[in-house]
């Protein structure tokens, strides 16, 4: 799918909620459910600066696309990594530095990525597209 | 008697204050705003808001200069603020008075003028385990720079300092002693009379970061015989950005100027420039003055309701709270000490202290979660950070209640 696409279907599925609580209790569960990132990459180096809480964003490349696998201590950042991991991941390089992630707007997520609130979150959508950057001009090189 | 007259009175007295906070009436997220974030910084009564409206539309002018009407208005309310500071901290003089950015800005004056002249290589600054980073790094720079030693006094469990070893850390080589009087992660008061006390006796010159105390306690510097406290405006219902610095006048008449400009001088010449006299030496460049001005009016308000009056709202707050908080099951209250302002830290069973305030935001309830810009004090307890809710004169136990319902729902999604 493309990461319109995958927007699209998130989009959709926040739609079901009416209320705060519908939408952080869907946020809290996909939180519960991303599966734990492996030890080994809980390195200083895969930590995002500037958070309350710690999120660790692991990338690498496999068969053309790009990988991201992440973590977090606080469940709800939790939550909202793996939606922006959903989005992002095993997408083409190019395609993660030019995508526009309309959907965190749309289903009223804009103030976690606001500075303070957990500005960790604005920083890991910065660093997955700093590991496109770099893919992208590694790719170029060769 | 005095306390149960202050209960009876203290539904009517809250309602009547709220009316003085407009940013109170709004709705977060739908629901009625309930602001327990304090500790970080007051909400402004109107009369505040009216100041700074005041000075700007009627009698805004550079001060201390000037010989028109309005910088003569705007001079003598500047001045008014620092003789109101002088009598709330019951100063000797209102020379003693320095205006500055706040506690922080205070404390970094403190380390660079007197820090600078008076410590050498090997002398040692106490300060302790919950202090604000704003107590820690400007300190730390000093020692650094002159390599001196920095020495922290330990603390209970519960977040006392253990007197004990503080007696065992002060000796000949130590030069300043500078701690918080009550802490804004913990709540803790601090046994500072005692404190300066044990300095003075080994001769070192004592630093009280009052930035949490002043809106719960009544402060004389005299009778405390500290040699330099801070301040901040902001947390004591005035604005932000704008605080003081009190210190003994033999202290801050043989302290070298820091920051240079205009104000801070008597005259200028390319070969020698002399110094104005106190407070105006550390004052350099055009102040904040509608703040400073407004930061009277906040002095006034507080002492118009007054101060003990504020407190003894807030230890009710802070009781029923602590009895509140201790009735939910997997929540700890972090920071025990038998005396405390009314600040409440707490963690929670398995649950992410940003969880909490996520969720409690969505309930319109602003809390605290984190460090609290006191990473060593979180260290020290082990853990990431807390969750803290803090009390100001305009709030209420039906909040607090609120804040009850808040955490069981959090509990409820959370876990
Ligand atoms: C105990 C303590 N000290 C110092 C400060 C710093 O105050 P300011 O940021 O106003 O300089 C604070 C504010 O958070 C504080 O709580």
């Amino acid at each position: 799918m493309t990461i319109n696409e995958i927007q699209d279907e998130i989009i959709e599925d926040f739609e079901l909620f009416d209320d705060w609580e519908g939408k952080y209790e869907y946020i809290i569960d996909l939180g519960k459910k991303l599966p734990p990132l492996d030890e080994q990459f809980k390195t200083e180096e895969n930590i995002i600066k500037g958070c309350q809480s710690v999120v660790w964003l692991h990338a690498f490349e496999k068969d053309g696309v790009i990988h991201f696998v992440a973590d977090s201590e606080a469940i709800i950042v939790k939550g909202l990594v793996s939606l922006l991991t959903k989005v992002l991941s095993e997408q083409k390089a190019e395609d993660i530095l030019n995508a526009d992630l309309y959907f965190i707007e749309k289903v009223g997520l804009a103030g976690h990525l606001a500075q303070t609130r957990s500005n960790g979150l604005a920083a890991m959508l910065k660093q997955m597209k700093t590991y496109a950057l770099a893919y992208t001009s590694k790719e170029l090189k060769v | 008697m005095e306390r149960t007259k202050a209960i009876i009175m203290h539904q009517d007295f809250v309602e009547q204050i709220r009316k003085d906070f407009p940013i109170l009436e709004q709705k977060i997220n739908g629901k009625p705003l309930i602001y327990f974030d304090n500790a970080a910084t007051t909400q402004k009564p109107k009369q505040v808001i009216d100041a700074l409206t005041d000075y700007y539309s009627g009698y805004n002018a550079n001060i201390h200069r000037g010989i028109h009407h309005l910088a003569e208005k705007a001079t003598s309310a500047f001045e008014e603020t620092r003789k109101a500071i002088a009598r709330f901290l019951n100063a000797e003089s209102s020379d003693e008075i320095v205006f500055t950015y706040g506690t922080t800005d205070g404390i970094n004056l403190v380390a660079n003028t007197y820090g600078e002249a008076f410590l050498s290589e090997g002398d040692e600054i106490i300060i302790s385990t919950m202090e604000h980073h704003s107590n820690i790094v400007p300190w730390q720079m000093l020692c650094e720079k002159k390599g001196c030693v920095l020495k922290v006094i330990p603390m209970s469990d519960a977040g006392e300092l253990l007197m004990d070893e503080y007696d065992k850390l002060l000796s000949e080589r130590t030069k300043i002693v500078s701690v918080v009087y009550a802490s804004n992660a913990l709540g803790t008061v601090n046994p500072i009379r005692e404190i300066i006390e044990k300095a003075h006796a080994y001769g070192a010159v004592t630093l009280v970061d009052a930035a949490q105390a002043t809106s719960h306690i009544r402060i004389d510097v005299q009778d405390l015989d500290v040699d330099f406290l801070c301040m901040s405006a902001h947390k004591l219902y005035g604005p932000t950005g704008m605080g003081a610095l009190y210190g003994k006048r033999a202290l801050l008449d043989k302290m070298p100027p820091w920051r240079g400009g205009g104000e801070m001088i008597k005259e200028v010449t390319f070969a020698k420039t002399t110094y104005n006299e106190l407070p105006y030496k550390f004052e350099a460049g055009t102040p904040n003055i509608a703040d400073v001005i407004a930061l009277k009016t906040a002095l006034d308000y507080v002492e118009n309701i007054g101060l003990e009056k504020i407190a003894a709202h807030e230890q009710e707050l802070l009781d029923y709270a602590t009895e509140s908080l201790k009735g939910i099951s997997g929540l700890k209250i972090v920071g025990e000490a038998a005396d405390k302002v009314s600040v409440i830290s707490f963690v929670m069973d398995g649950i992410h202290p940003q969880d909490i305030g996520v969720i409690l935001d969505q309930q319109g309830i602003a809390i605290r979660t984190g460090h609290h810009c006191t990473q060593p004090l979180m260290q020290r307890l082990g853990i990431v950070g807390t969750s803290r809710a803090s009390f100001a004169v305009y709030n209420t136990k039906a909040e607090i209640d609120g804040l009850v319902a808040g955490l069981h729902k959090a509990k409820k999604f959370l876990l």
